[in-house]
């Protein structure tokens, strides 16, 4: 028996409270124990995700019992992708943050990692799992550990950020609950594939429809689309650099997974499209998320608060491909899973350089950034070329997919919204690049900080030049990425 | 803002008694909820687990990895509380009490050190001293509660209760002790270390029976794989394992409960309040 | 009308868990209290817990503890009828789901502690009024 999928959630729990338990002998250990604990989960992940590809399907019973009856993780080719997806970066974030995490929080540091592992913990058995239930557990440790760290951010606005996350998140975890209660009371199971065989008898009945917008409507709560965004910008530019670092690329992204999850192999694409009339209206939502996403960040005075709303966009991308209704829809709001996270991941990363550097992010004191920090900046304007999709990078892929997937459906609104969402990112983009290649005349003249290099630590510059590989890389064979593991996945 | 919680509320309530049109009607023992998972728990628990207490045995066996997790959120939540709140710097205002003539001394400059000794004391601010009555009251119960706490984590498999109520019991009744003395006496005696490391270790118990469990060979928390490490009849070791885990879940949450009052009502200072 | 109230009186608890589960939102939506709005997010996560036990319910059960079921032997010999007991899965889902509510409620309320010693209030919109007081100051 394999029990790598375990392993796989259960490396950084157990890393988690053995952190807590070490913090009180010498506070460097704890930093030493998460890492360890996300190289085995990491490591675990890869296993994973090629035992699936050989050899099928994973499943893995909780204490030994069969799956309706007990819980079940169940891995086939799109978890085990997002599972290495989020323990990699976590990883790497872990490697990238210590010192932001020195600067920011430097007393508590020991319990920011208890508290950044059980986060990675909840996504990674969010992704793994294979029961409704389990899942709602699981969302709930992210949302805690995630509210806790966002309030640990700027001191004046971040617990407020925080304390409406949670009356936000709140909603959308109970929406999910409610939802899961509906299903349970017409199915009378919560194992995701036992509910799925038996909603096919019971499509008509308005309990599961009820229990379908329930659902839909807490994981967009939680994902941030458009009209229920409103916490996301504020949550993640108050939160501290190195938690945002890895809650912005990976919390929504999951989000997105459990809605396809719940889309493939709960209701049933049959379900949405055939039975539903639902798929235009929500494209037409999307098409405003990533409008309303991209015209907001045109706005904004700040690096981090124009990051946020990047991703408000792009979640319009994945929610609208995901609701195309045909496979090519589907590939790229898959595909774009993964290279978003990559992307974002690589934007914090970037970002949280310069913060450790300047302790500013606001547009007015980026001046000068090409000269003093050239590999940060190359490393930014990669990632931002890959948000804009530029063709070597994955962005492009991508996106290509949605394009194409637009126009087989006939959804030459959602097709236009992608790109004139480009065209936008590319003039915010290439603002930022302006702003920071060029030096101010007033205001730095004093110090002159454009003269002298002072870049970032190895530690975080590696990380960046590593993701930025993995950007380019996840272009170059995007391809295979898509023959190997979406395409095998939606048959 | 008004206007329109009432419209959002109106489209949520429609939405959700339009789902309920088709649901089964309150009770019917034919509904599907009550007879495809529920059956099978109804009839093969006790035969499979030898427990009782089918709530017990559905939480700490068969959905034990959900259990798992839960014990989790409250250790994240005590964790949370700790986080956000604990602040180390003293306090700008201190009152010491003479305790021999009950004299009260303001202190308004943080720097100023009272000579440490037995004679001095340090006080709340609007500290009113406690009621003969209650204190006593309050020493004689609370042994008895914690007794009765422990009670319930350990007859969780046979009548109601478990960890987690047992856990709450027990925390209560330390809540109850800085209720009726004062915050010093209850963070003098139960120390935020062993605070801290007792809710760590609950749910170490919890994993890590878990984890034996898999190092014996078998899936995650299959607690009938402990048997040769237990000297203990085969056919009950389910319900054993189930012990164990119930007494980690009220461990963990003891700690947790009393972490979540002591830096909630001292804003973390753990000096004074309520 | 006529069949909307053997509706209404089949499925009532459903019903009133609607109604609790919308007084709740309101207060999480409408009022400008933090305190409120807490204790709002808190009944609503009730009414959740109240609509998950009344699934559990079976008319003619009893509490899911067999009987003489306890310690012994015996227990095997007796023949256990499922209609005799009520269904303990929504039972174990609410515990799961209740301690999720007080931990959601902790850190809640660790936060308005956090908001009340930096700004001294917990009405919104003075709340908002002193942020972006502190924002044009700098």
């Amino acid at each position: 028996m394999n029990n790598m999928p375990a392993i796989l959630v259960l490396a950084p729990l157990l890393g988690a409270f053995f952190a807590c338990l070490a913090a009180w002998i010498q506070k460097q250990l704890s930093y030493y124990i998460a890492l360890a604990a996300m190289a085995v989960s990491c490591f675990a992940a890869v296993s994973v995700l090629t035992d699936v590809i050989t050899s099928g399907t994973m499943q893995y019973r909780m204490a030994g019992w069969a799956p309706p009856m007990g819980i079940e993780l169940r891995i086939d080719l799109l978890n085990a992708m997002v599972l290495v997806l989020i323990s990699a970066i976590a990883f790497v974030n872990l490697v990238a943050s210590v010192k932001n995490v020195e600067q920011e929080i430097s007393d508590r540091a020991p319990s920011f990692y208890v508290m950044y592992l059980l986060f990675v913990v909840g996504l990674l058995g969010v992704t793994a799992t294979g029961d409704l239930f389990n899942l709602y557990v699981l969302i709930e440790i992210t949302s805690l550990t995630s509210y806790t760290l966002i309030a640990l951010g700027d001191k004046d606005r971040a617990p407020l950020a925080a304390l409406n996350y949670i009356f936000i998140g709140v909603i959308g975890a109970s929406f999910y609950l409610l939802g899961v209660g509906y299903l349970y009371i017409t199915t009378g199971s919560l194992n995701m594939a036992d509910v799925a065989v038996i909603l096919k008898g019971i499509q008509g009945s308005s309990a599961v429809l009820t229990a379908f917008i329930l659902c839909i409507l807490g994981v967009w709560i939680k994902m941030a689309l458009f009209p229920l965004h409103v916490w996301l910008p504020n949550a993640y530019a108050f939160a501290p650099v190195g938690f945002a670092r890895v809650v912005a690329p990976l919390m929504t992204k999951v989000m997105v997974y459990v809605m396809v999850r719940l889309m493939v192999t709960v209701f049933g694409l049959e379900y949405i499209f055939e039975t539903l009339n639902l798929a235009d209206a929500v494209v037409w939502l999307a098409v405003t998320a990533i409008l309303a996403g991209a015209f907001t960040a045109l706005f904004q005075k700040d690096l981090k608060k124009m990051l946020a709303y990047i991703i408000v966009c792009e979640i319009g991308y994945m929610v609208g491909g995901a609701w195309l209704g045909n496979s090519l829809g589907m590939t790229g709001a898959i595909l774009h899973i993964l290279n978003d996270g990559l992307m974002t991941f690589a934007l914090f990363l970037a970002v949280g350089n310069i913060i450790y550097m300047r302790r500013q992010t606001a547009f007015s004191d980026l001046s000068g950034l090409f000269a003093a920090m050239p590999w940060t900046m190359a490393g930014f304007v990669l990632a931002g070329l890959s948000i804009i999709g530029v063709p070597p990078t994955c962005g492009f892929f991508s996106k290509w997919y949605l394009v194409l997937g637009a126009f087989e459906a006939g959804a030459y609104h959602f097709a236009a919204a992608l790109i004139i969402s480009s065209l936008v990112c590319a003039v915010l983009f290439f603002k930022v690049f302006e702003i920071c290649f060029f030096e101010a005349d007033s205001g730095a003249g004093d110090h002159n900080p454009a003269k002298v290099i002072t870049e970032a630590p190895v530690s975080m510059l590696a990380s960046l030049g590593l993701v930025s590989v993995a950007i380019i890389a996840a272009g170059i064979y995007a391809g295979t990425i898509v023959d190997t593991i979406i395409l095998p996945f939606l048959q | 803002m008004k206007f329109f919680g009432f419209v959002i509320v109106c489209l949520t309530g429609g939405l959700l008694l339009y789902g309920t049109m088709d649901l089964p009607d309150w009770g019917d023992p034919g509904s599907p909820a009550s007879t495809h998972l529920s059956d099978y728990y109804i009839e093969h628990i006790v035969e499979e687990t030898q427990v009782p207490n089918l709530v017990t045995a559905v939480l700490a066996d068969y959905r034990g990895y959900d259990t798992m997790f839960e014990t989790a959120v409250v250790f994240c939540a005590g964790l949370a509380c700790f986080l956000l709140l604990r602040d180390f710097r003293p306090k700008k205002d201190r009152y010491f009490r003479h305790v021999p003539t009950g004299v009260m001394l303001h202190f308004k400059n943080p720097q100023t050190r009272l000579i440490a000794g037995n004679e001095f004391e340090h006080m709340d601010k609007d500290w009113v001293p406690s009621d003969m009555i209650i204190k006593t009251v309050c020493r004689i119960l609370i042994p008895f509660i914690q007794i009765y706490a422990l009670y319930v984590v350990a007859h969780g498999d046979f009548s109601p209760g478990g960890g987690f109520q047992g856990g709450v019991i027990f925390g209560s009744s330390l809540i109850l002790m800085a209720i009726s003395y004062n915050l010093k006496t209850l963070v003098k005696r139960v120390t935020e270390k062993f605070l801290s490391v007792f809710a760590a270790l609950g749910v170490l118990i919890y994993v890590g029976l878990g984890v034996a469990a898999m190092l014996m060979g078998g899936h995650f928390l299959d607690y009938g794989m402990l048997a040769p490490l237990l000297p203990s009849d085969p056919g009950h070791i389910r319900a054993l394992g189930m012990l164990g885990v119930e007494i980690g879940v009220g461990i963990a949450v003891m700690a947790v409960m009393v972490i979540i009052y002591i830096n909630i009502v001292s804003e973390g200072r753990h000096d004074e309040g309520l | 009308m006529s069949d909307i109230l053997p509706l209404i009186v089949a499925k009532y608890n459903f019903w009133l868990y609607i109604i609790l589960m919308m007084i709740g939102l309101y207060a999480m939506i409408a009022k400008n209290n933090l305190m409120k709005k807490l204790v709002g997010m808190n009944i609503f996560q009730t009414a959740i817990i109240l609509f998950y036990v009344s699934i559990g319910y079976k008319h003619g059960a009893t509490i899911p503890i067999i009987q003489g079921g306890h310690g012994g032997h015996s227990a095997h010999d007796a023949v256990i009828h499922a209609a005799d007991y009520i269904n303990p899965l929504p039972h174990v889902l609410m515990l799961t789901a209740i301690v999720v509510s007080v931990a959601t409620f902790g850190v809640a309320m660790a936060l308005c502690v956090r908001i009340y010693q930096r700004y001294q209030t917990l009405e919104e919109d003075e709340l908002r009024m002193r942020v972006s007081e502190r924002i044009t100051h700098e």
